[in-house]
């Protein structure tokens, strides 16, 4: 059982990145992007392919991480420069990447067993890979939670905020909201690549398949996260969407223990989110008398 | 100081739906005018407003702002020189951002934005002096959310983060017809004093006839996409709003006359 858990908890932590990057898109930028989907499985792709050719595992895991970030510009490009909606420029991107993907690895997936990966130095100290996991996997949300609380402090991060939150006002005050919209679209992407990364090294394999039904994964971390941990404070929203991240694996682990069959997975989760996204439909329906306008 | 020369502007043009919203509109504005746009639905004085923005480009013409040419410049490159307020009082803010980081943002209009924190403590001073003299007790509560205050507050706090630094041209788009009578009357009296203090050039469209004569020194009349009327000084001082009911009346009715006249 506490191996279940800890399981858990060690992908939940790199599913943590991945959250943080659709957090970016669906909550700040206000768009639904689906280049996640894509972007994950390339960055998983990137890693494995860079460590098969004998690259520092490290140096792997920052390609893919650019990667993303140049998949998140094209998705940004056809929005803002050729006037796609958002979500069938995420689409687009999503599908190119996948022939993309394949031509990186070559193959459909391939194996990392008994390959260097970024938790290897720590298993060298004798410690288990499940642990390894936890401890790299800790200090790098640390770290990118701390770093992103600063960037969205500061006046590009600000500006891109206001994108999202109201494009009108942000070029009446002179932001270029295609830029931002694109800034925040790359970083969203490498994010979520360089989460892929992460995972394909902690599961030993890349599989061009492993982005199918990630946005909804990531979406379901991140109102998971906000439902149970939510807190007004910007910091506290980047940590409540770790914690989202952490509770979802950890929610799957559960009802996998208790039978349910790993195929239903996917649809569990879909139902999961549907619920939490139409609950505040839910709940102006059981109570009619209150017609508060919620934002 | 604002230069409209010959402007023309069609919407959805070349097809059945074309529908001309500006023709040949010239209008000059000094340094320090307060111009009160008025004209009816369609009248093209929001199509004005906006193509001197930004937000529409022009099919013919030129828009100057202090003499340089910001006909082919996008709208937040123009924003450097303008202020603006809309008539959605949602428009102007950002709901789920505190009413610190909204007057920051405003702050750093035209300026070109880094890596430095989005707001220093200094500025959060400055900013307390300005809410202070908006007198709506916005001050002792900077840093909620703007989406908890009302539209009138919302746009007392658009008209300052318009004016935080000074535009060269203030656009108010019908900025209080979203409100109720008496807080409309408010914003319009911060406006004003927002408007002499800074020796704002503005331009204001209303639809309210008594607002147009009461404000500013130079009054604006459009129809159908033409200016048909344009008063300042003693004139406007003295001018009624039967007066105006009356010159909209005639114009009006003479274009009617002509396009009879053109069909027959």
């Amino acid at each position: 059982m506490l191996d279940i858990i800890t399981g858990a908890i060690s992908l939940g932590l790199l599913w943590a990145v991945m959250t943080i990057g659709v957090f970016i898109t669906y909550r700040i930028l206000n768009i639904a992007d689906l280049t996640v989907e894509g972007s994950i499985a390339m960055g998983a792709a990137i890693a494995a392919q860079g460590i098969t050719m004998g690259l520092n595992p490290f140096l792997a895991t920052a390609l893919a991480l650019a990667g993303g970030m140049a998949a998140g510009l094209i998705t940004g490009l056809l929005h803002t420069q050729l006037k796609i909606p958002a979500l069938l420029s995420g689409i687009l991107t999503m599908i190119a990447l996948w022939s993309v993907n394949l031509r990186i690895m070559g193959k459909a997936n391939i194996s990392l067993l008994r390959m260097n990966t970024v938790y290897t130095f720590l298993e060298s100290f004798g410690m288990d890979k499940t642990y390894a996991i936890i401890v790299l996997g800790l200090l790098l949300v640390l770290a990118l939670v701390s770093l992103l609380y600063w960037f969205f402090g500061t006046e590009i991060g600000s500006a891109i905020r206001v994108t999202g939150n109201n494009p009108h006002m942000a070029r009446a005050l002179g932001i270029n909201t295609n830029t931002t919209l694109i800034l925040g679209l790359i970083i969203s992407n490498g994010l979520v690549a360089f989460s892929g990364a992460l995972i394909a090294q902690s599961q030993s394999y890349a599989d061009v398949q492993m982005g199918t039904g990630s946005i909804v994964i990531g979406l379901a971390s991140v109102i998971i996260g906000e439902v149970l941990f939510g807190r007004q404070h910007f910091f506290g929203r980047l940590t409540a969407l770790v914690l989202g991240a952490v509770t979802y694996r950890i929610i799957i682990a559960l009802v996998l223990k208790l039978g349910m069959p790993a195929n239903d997975l996917k649809l569990f989760t879909a139902i999961t989110v549907a619920i939490a996204l139409s609950l505040p439909v839910i709940k102006q329906y059981l109570n009619p008398h209150r017609f508060r306008e919620v934002e | 100081m604002l230069l409209v020369k010959d402007v023309c502007k069609s919407f959805f043009p070349g097809t059945i739906n074309e529908k001309i919203a500006l023709k040949d509109v010239t209008v000059e504005m000094q340094e320090g005018e307060f111009v009160t746009l008025i004209g009816g639905n369609g009248a093209g004085k929001s199509t004005l407003l906006n193509c001197v923005a930004g937000v529409y480009g022009v099919n013919r013409g030129s828009v100057y702002v202090d003499d340089i040419d910001v006909t082919r410049l996008p709208e937040h490159k123009r924003a450097a020189v303008l202020g603006r307020v809309f008539q959605d009082p949602m428009m102007g803010t950002a709901a789920n951002m505190g009413i610190e980081e909204n007057l920051a943002l405003a702050y750093r209009r035209g300026e070109k934005r880094g890596l430095r924190w989005g707001i220093t403590r200094k500025e959060r001073e400055l900013y307390r002096r300005h809410l202070e003299r908006l007198e709506l007790g916005l001050e002792d509560r900077m840093d909620i959310k703007v989406g908890l205050l009302s539209g009138g507050q919302r746009q007392a706090l658009t008209l300052l983060m318009a004016t935080l630094k000074k535009p060269k041209v203030l656009l108010l788009d019908e900025h209080t017809a979203a409100l109720d009578p008496k807080t409309a009357q408010r914003v319009l009296e911060i406006t004003q004093q927002l408007v002499e203090e800074n020796n704002l050039t503005t331009m204001m469209v209303t639809h309210n006839m008594r607002d147009a004569i009461k404000y500013g020194n130079r009054l604006i009349m459009m129809h159908e996409g033409q200016i048909v009327l344009d008063i300042n000084g003693e004139e406007k001082k003295k001018l009624t709003v039967e007066d105006l009911l009356r010159r909209f009346g005639q114009v009006s009715g003479e274009e009617f006359a002509n396009d009879r006249a053109l069909l027959s």
